[in-house]
C-alpha cells in the first residue's frame, strides 16, 4: 500500500516555512533531508531526560544513555539486515566510514603490486581517500568507465577486476544521476577474485530496501542526515570477520579493553575492545544516534518499498514534464525511472546551474547546483556543472508542477 | 565611509575549472545594493523582475533581486574586491 505524502508532510515542521514569500519546496534531498518531529523530539527528550556519557559509569542516567546508544545500533543493524551490532559501527557520516576502511584496512593491507578498483561515477569521498592511501602505499587505482548516459560500464569493470584487485569501491546509487548499480553482481565478481567490496550507500539506504546479507558486500557506508536523521552520525557496516582482522581507526577511550604499562619494555600494551566499540573511540555522538534510531523507526513504519515506489512515481511524473517544458532544458542520466532513484540532473541552455538554482530559490524552490562532489562524472558527461532535483518521502506531484512551471519561465530568459 | 564589507554577508566560490563566485548581500542592505548595481551597470536583459543580466566595464554578470550576484572569470580576490567596490561604492 502506498503511503500518503500529504500525511507525511504534517510531521515536518520546516515544510510550513515560506521562502521569498513562497511555500518552501525542498528538492535537495540527496544533499540532506528534513527532519520529522519524531526525530526532533527524540533528541530533545534525550537532553531533557537521559543525557550522560555512555559506557563509563554505573549510575542510572549513564545506564539509560548507554541503553539508548546500544538500542540505536540494534535498530540500524535490523534496518540493513546485518548480523548484529558487532557489524554496525557509528561514525560521523559516509565520508568518515570510507576513510575508516581506507586507513584501517587499506593502510595495513595494500602493497605496491595491489590494485583498488573505483568507478568514475563516485562521489569525491569514495575517490580521495583511496588516492591518499595510494600515495602512501604505492598501489594502483584502476578507474571503471561510465557510459555517456551515466550508467556504469560493466564491461570496463570486468576488464579491470583481476587477481591483483584487493578492493572494489562502488556507489549503490549515483549521487548525480541516481543510477542504481548492480552491487550484488559486482560483489560476486570481486569475491571471485578474492577482493573485498565497499559500497557507498549514501544515496541508496535512505531510498530503497538494502539487505547487506543478500547483496553480500563487505562494507556499506551511509549517513544519518540523508535519511531523516541528524547530521554528524553515520554508519559503517562491515562483515564481522573482516572487521575483526582490521586495525582500529582512532585510538582513545572506549575502543580498548586494556591498557597496561610494562616496566620491562617501558611501553603500554593494549588490547582492543570487542566490535563495534573497537572502532568507536572517545565519547560518541549519543544524541545523533538517538535521532538516527528514531529516523530508522520512522522509515520502517513507512516501509522502504513504499518509499522507493513513491520516489519512482515522482521521478516518472517529473522526467517527461521537465523535458517538455522548454527546449532549453537538457536532462542527464537515464530517462527510465526504474533504473534510478529519485534525482534528476539538468541544465538550462545559456544559464549556469547556479543561475538556475538562484532563480528557483526566488520562488522558494531549493535545488542543488554545481558538481555535487562528483567532478570526474561531470567531465564524462561533458558538463561544467549541473542543477539537480532530488525527491524524498514528503515531496508531492503538486510541488513538481510548480517546479516545472518555474523552469519553463527560466527557459524564456 | 562605507566599505564593500558593509554590504556583503557571504562570498561563496564554486569548485571546478570555471569558478563562479556567488556574493550574497546582507539582508538589510540588499535593496540598496541591488539599486546601486542597477544604476551603475548596463541592463542587457531581465526576467520577471528576478534575474538581471548586466554589464559593468569589461564584466558581464547576473544580479538577482533576492540579493545575490553571480560573477565569473575573476582572477583573484583583489579583482573581485575591485569589481564590487566599483559596483557598490
Amino acid at each position: 500500500m502506498m503511503f500518503d505524502p500529504d500525511e507525511v508532510r504534517k510531521d515536518f515542521p520546516i515544510l510550513k516555512r515560506k521562502i521569498n514569500n513562497c511555500p518552501l519546496i525542498y528538492f535537495d534531498n540527496a544533499a540532506t533531508t528534513q527532519k520529522p518531529m519524531q526525530v526532533i523530539n527524540a533528541i530533545k527528550d534525550f537532553y531533557e531526560n537521559h543525557n550522560a556519557n555512555v559506557h563509563r559509569a554505573v549510575y542510572t542516567l549513564s545506564q539509560e544513555a548507554s541503553e539508548l546508544y546500544e538500542q540505536a545500533h540494534e535498530e540500524v543493524s535490523k534496518f540493513i539486515n546485518a548480523k548484529g551490532i558487532e557489524e554496525t559501527i557509528f561514525v560521523r557520516g559516509t565520508t568518515e566510514a570510507i576513510n575508516l576502511v581506507a586507513y584501517s584496512w587499506g593502510l595495513h593491507n595494500l602493497k605496491e603490486d595491489d590494485e583498488v578498483v573505483v568507478s568514475l561515477m563516485e562521489h569525491h569521498s569514495n575517490i580521495v581517500p583511496w588516492e591518499l592511501i595510494s600515495r602512501m602505499r604505492g598501489f594502483k587505482i584502476r578507474y571503471v568507465k561510465v557510459d555517456k548516459d551515466g550508467r556504469l560500464n560493466y564491461g570496463s569493470l570486468e576488464e579491470l577486476v583481476s587477481k591483483k584487485t584487493r578492493m572494489v569501491c562502488l556507489s549503490h546509487v549515483s549521487n548525480v544521476t541516481g543510477v542504481i548499480n548492480d552491487v550484488k553482481k559486482v560483489a560476486k565478481l570481486a569475491h571471485e577474485y578474492g577482493a573485498l567490496m565497499l559500497v557507498d550507500g549514501a544515496q541508496s539506504v535512505p531510498h530503497m530496501p538494502v539487505d547487506v546479507k543478500d547483496l553480500d558486500m563487505d562494507f556499506l557506508a551511509f549517513s544519518g542526515h540523508k535519511m531523516l536523521g541528524p547530521t554528524g552520525i553515520g554508519v559503517l557496516y562491515g562483515k564481522s570477520d573482516v572487521l575483526n582482522r582490521m586495525e582500529p581507526f582512532h585510538g582513545g577511550g572506549a575502543m580498548i579493553k586494556d591498557v597496561s604499562f610494562s616496566n620491562k619494555t617501558k611501553r603500554c600494551s593494549i588490547t582492543w575492545n570487542v566490535l563495534p566499540w573497537k572502532f568507536e573511540a572517545g565519547t560518541p555522538n549519543v544524541d545523533g544516534a538517538v535521532g538516527l534510531m528514531e529516523a530508522v523507526k520512522y522509515l520502517g513504519r513507512l516501509g522502504m518499498q513504499n518509499v522507493k515506489k513513491h520516489e519512482e512515481k515522482l521521478t516518472s511524473y517529473a522526467l517527461p514534464r521537465l523535458k517538455e517544458c522548454s527546449e532549453k532544458v537538457e536532462i542527464y542520466g537515464p530517462m527510465d525511472p526504474s533504473a534510478k532513484c529519485g534525482m534528476i540532473p539538468f541544465n538550462v541552455t545559456g544559464l549556469s546551474s547556479h543561475d538556475v538554482a538562484l532563480f528557483l530559490d526566488s520562488y522558494g524552490i531549493m535545488v542543488r547546483s554545481g558538481f555535487h562532489c562528483a567532478q570526474p562524472l561531470h567531465e564524462i558527461l561533458d558538463l561544467n556543472s549541473s542543477a539537480r532535483v532530488s525527491f524524498y518521502v514528503y515531496n508531492t506531484m503538486k510541488e513538481i508542477d510548480r517546479f516545472v512551471e518555474v523552469v519553463k519561465e527560466i527557459g524564456r530568459f | 565611509m562605507a566599505t564593500v564589507d558593509d554590504y556583503i554577508a557571504r562570498i561563496e566560490g564554486t569548485c571546478g575549472k570555471e569558478k563562479d563566485v556567488i556574493v550574497t548581500f546582507k539582508y538589510e542592505k540588499r535593496d540598496e545594493a541591488v539599486k546601486r548595481i542597477m544604476e551603475k551597470s548596463k541592463l542587457k536583459k531581465s526576467l520577471a523582475g528576478i534575474i538581471f543580466e548586466l554589464e559593468f566595464k569589461k564584466y558581464s554578470f547576473r544580479l538577482y533581486s533576492s540579493g545575490k550576484i553571480v560573477l565569473r572569470g575573476l582572477e583573484n580576490k583583489e579583482e573581485l574586491t575591485r569589481l564590487l567596490s566599483g559596483l557598490l561604492l
